[in-house]
């Protein structure tokens, strides 16, 4: 309980700052705040992916069906995450190239991380039996993610990137992460994190109540 | 008593063979696959128009009905072993390596032959041309292997699943995409007639891509297989 | 020496239960009957000792002499006739027996084939394509799938379906020249065929 209300206190003063400290990017403005939000949604989108795929791989040696509850809610938590991230990418390009979506490397890459969701999805809504459900759509996010470091290493070769998130690591900083503001975007990375990991437990607890409810009844 | 007498190879080949010869006696597969094609290139002919395309939307055309055709076959041989319920006495007999490449085998002879009939009729009717005859054919061929490497495992998932219908293609896309993206872009340049060192780096691409798709597909095969 | 151990086998779909609490050990020269009405759940079992489907609680063991049989390679000593098996319409009886022989690694010859035809009353009918079979022919060319090996496992269920009086006594022949030998379990609600086992298994 008192971990909710701390992140309940550091969240809002999160969110107080990231509106009042000054814009972390002088050339476009007020709306470069989005950054506070956008890049945690990102992240969160990859690590609940990288998550899946763990439990994926954990249910296919196990076969215990915990882990495919596991997957699956972990998979259910990044495809929001996703769309969030996908949207605030694309108000954010608006701003500041002039067009909500360019096939950047790293839209290409969100957008096919989305596919992958919801083909994920669309097959566990295409199979019926459990054991089954479970096993094929382990394989299939396994298989998905395989072909994630190609999209990584090598689309961004191919097209040009007018991604200003290259600025965090490169040298020629757009961005100013530094003192702050750098204080601010990292508390909301961890604070977003800490909100996903509560929304996993609450998934995979419900999941566990249906499961109890169900062994109840035979056995 | 010793059981498995004869390799790896020969129990694959069974396979291969048997789903060759289930082939050319029903012509299911090979019917649906040519046919889809021919209509979509036929599609792209006259609303198109035969000539004054650019080398990209050569290439994107080029690419959207090979991807098409193979989404409407490369499923079938999964997809029959469960319709005429002999996948459970397979399953009981043979070992799940041996399926994986016999069915690989068998999708890439299909797509071949399609690739073959298709790819002469695609440039009489868009009136493409290139003086790179050799660099295309590379490209053409890995692209080939690339299609079949990823979509057979995807396939033999489907087959399980009790709802089919466009299923294959949904499931299958974000996993071409990579590919199909390579694909495009490399065969532009060709149309472009660049040379083949122009390329060289899609090239490495489509190698990687074959192969860690093929040995993935090994080691997860057993687990859609056998359950 | 083979055997076949099930402990406190339990299976169910989602809610519904389909049996639990099986067990019996087995080993080769035994024989075992699973009987039930129908939709007690007696293809189910079957489908889960032959790993086609995962327990829900409980475990399968296939040991032969020394060691247990992984499952990858106990399907290499169990041969399984049932009436939801199906052989490939599109193949002749030889084409299809060639083609298990092949796929589960060993060469079979034309004579024992036609040896394995002869056996289970389909002699020159071989040639034929399986489409044209009748359910009978079918069922009798699946022993001879079943005998292409020297089976350690015999499962049957409901063996003598879609069988005629000379049919069920090719069955009966088959299960007498194995029983010595082999691991036999069938499953089945006909009184004369779990007689031919030495115990019996009752599903509710």
């Amino acid at each position: 309980m008192w971990y909710k209300l701390v992140l309940f206190v550091l969240m809002s003063i999160m969110i107080y700052f990231s509106f009042a400290l000054p814009a972390p990017q002088q050339q476009i403005g007020e709306s470069s705040r989005i950054f506070y939000y956008h890049i945690p949604q990102a992240w969160i989108c990859v690590i609940a992916f990288a998550m899946s795929m763990f439990y994926s791989i954990m249910y296919l040696r196990k076969k215990e069906i915990k882990y495919d509850d596991k997957a699956a809610i972990a998979a259910k938590l990044g495809f929001i995450f996703c769309v969030l991230a996908t949207v605030t990418g694309a108000m954010f390009a608006k701003v500041t190239w002039g067009m909500y979506w360019n096939w950047d490397p790293r839209q290409t890459s969100i957008f096919i991380l989305l596919l992958i969701y919801g083909a994920y999805f669309a097959l566990r809504g295409a199979i019926e039996v459990e054991e089954k459900k479970a096993a094929l759509s382990a394989v299939y996010s396994i298989f998905a993610f395989v072909t994630v470091p190609f999209l990584i290493f090598i689309v961004p070769r191919m097209v040009p990137s007018l991604h200003p998130n290259d600025s965090i690591i490169s040298e020629d900083l757009k961005f100013n992460i530094e003192g702050a503001i750098s204080l601010v975007f990292f508390s909301a990375l961890a604070l977003f994190t800490v909100v996903y990991i509560w929304l996993f437990n609450i998934g995979v607890r419900v999941q566990l109540l249906m499961r109890k409810q169900l062994e109840e009844e035979d056995f | 008593m010793p059981k498995a007498s004869s390799g790896l190879l020969s129990r694959s080949l069974a396979v291969y063979f048997k789903d060759l010869r289930l082939e050319l006696r029903t012509k299911s597969g090979l019917n649906a696959i040519m046919m889809f094609g021919v209509t979509t290139l036929a599609v792209v002919s006259f609303a198109l128009g035969q000539s004054g395309l650019s080398p990209k939307v050569l290439s994107a055309l080029f690419w959207i009905i090979m991807f098409f055709s193979a989404m409407s076959g490369l499923a079938q041989t999964f997809i029959r072993e469960e319709e005429t319920g002999t996948s459970l006495i397979l399953n009981l007999t043979a070992e799940p390596n041996s399926i994986y490449i016999g069915k690989l085998l068998f999708n890439l002879t299909l797509l071949i032959t399609m690739t073959t009939i298709i790819t002469p009729m695609f440039f009489v009717f868009t009136d493409a041309s290139t003086d790179n005859i050799l660099p295309f054919l590379v490209v053409l061929g890995l692209g080939v292997f690339g299609l079949v490497a990823a979509t057979t495992l995807v396939a033999a998932i489907i087959s399980k699943a009790s709802v089919k219908g466009a299923l294959f293609a949904v499931v299958s896309f974000p996993i071409l995409m990579v590919l199909l993206m390579v694909l495009v872009g490399a065969t532009e340049k060709i149309f472009d007639n660049e040379s083949l060192s122009a390329v060289s780096s899609e090239l490495q691409f489509l190698i990687a891509y074959v192969v860690v798709m093929t040995t993935i597909s090994l080691l997860l095969f057993k687990f859609v297989w056998r359950e | 020496m083979y055997s076949l151990t099930v402990e406190n086998l339990g299976k169910r779909f989602g809610a519904r239960k389909v049996f639990s609490k099986i067990d019996f050990e087995l080993h080769s020269g035994d024989s075992i009957a699973i009987v039930g009405s129908n939709g007690s759940g007696k293809s189910t079992l079957l489908k889960v000792i032959l790993s086609l489907l995962v327990p829900s609680k409980g475990k399968v063991e296939y040991k032969n002499e020394t060691e247990l049989l992984t499952d990858d390679n106990f399907r290499d000593y169990v041969s399984f006739v049932s009436p939801y098996l199906n052989l490939y319409d599109h193949l002749t009886a030889e084409e299809n027996l060639t083609f298990f022989a092949t796929v589960s690694g060993f060469n079979v010859t034309g004579k024992e084939i036609n040896n394995l035809l002869a056996k289970v009353g389909l002699e020159g009918r071989g040639v034929d394509f399986v489409m044209g079979y009748s359910s009978g022919m079918k069922q009798r060319l699946k022993y001879a799938v079943a005998l292409l090996k020297k089976p350690e496992f015999l499962f049957l269920d409901e063996p003598t379906s879609n069988l005629d009086d000379a049919g069920k006594k090719i069955v009966f022949d088959i299960v007498e020249e194995y029983r010595k030998e082999t691991v036999i379990l069938i499953a089945t609600n006909e009184k004369e065929e779990y007689e031919l086992a030495k115990s019996i298994v009752r599903l509710t």
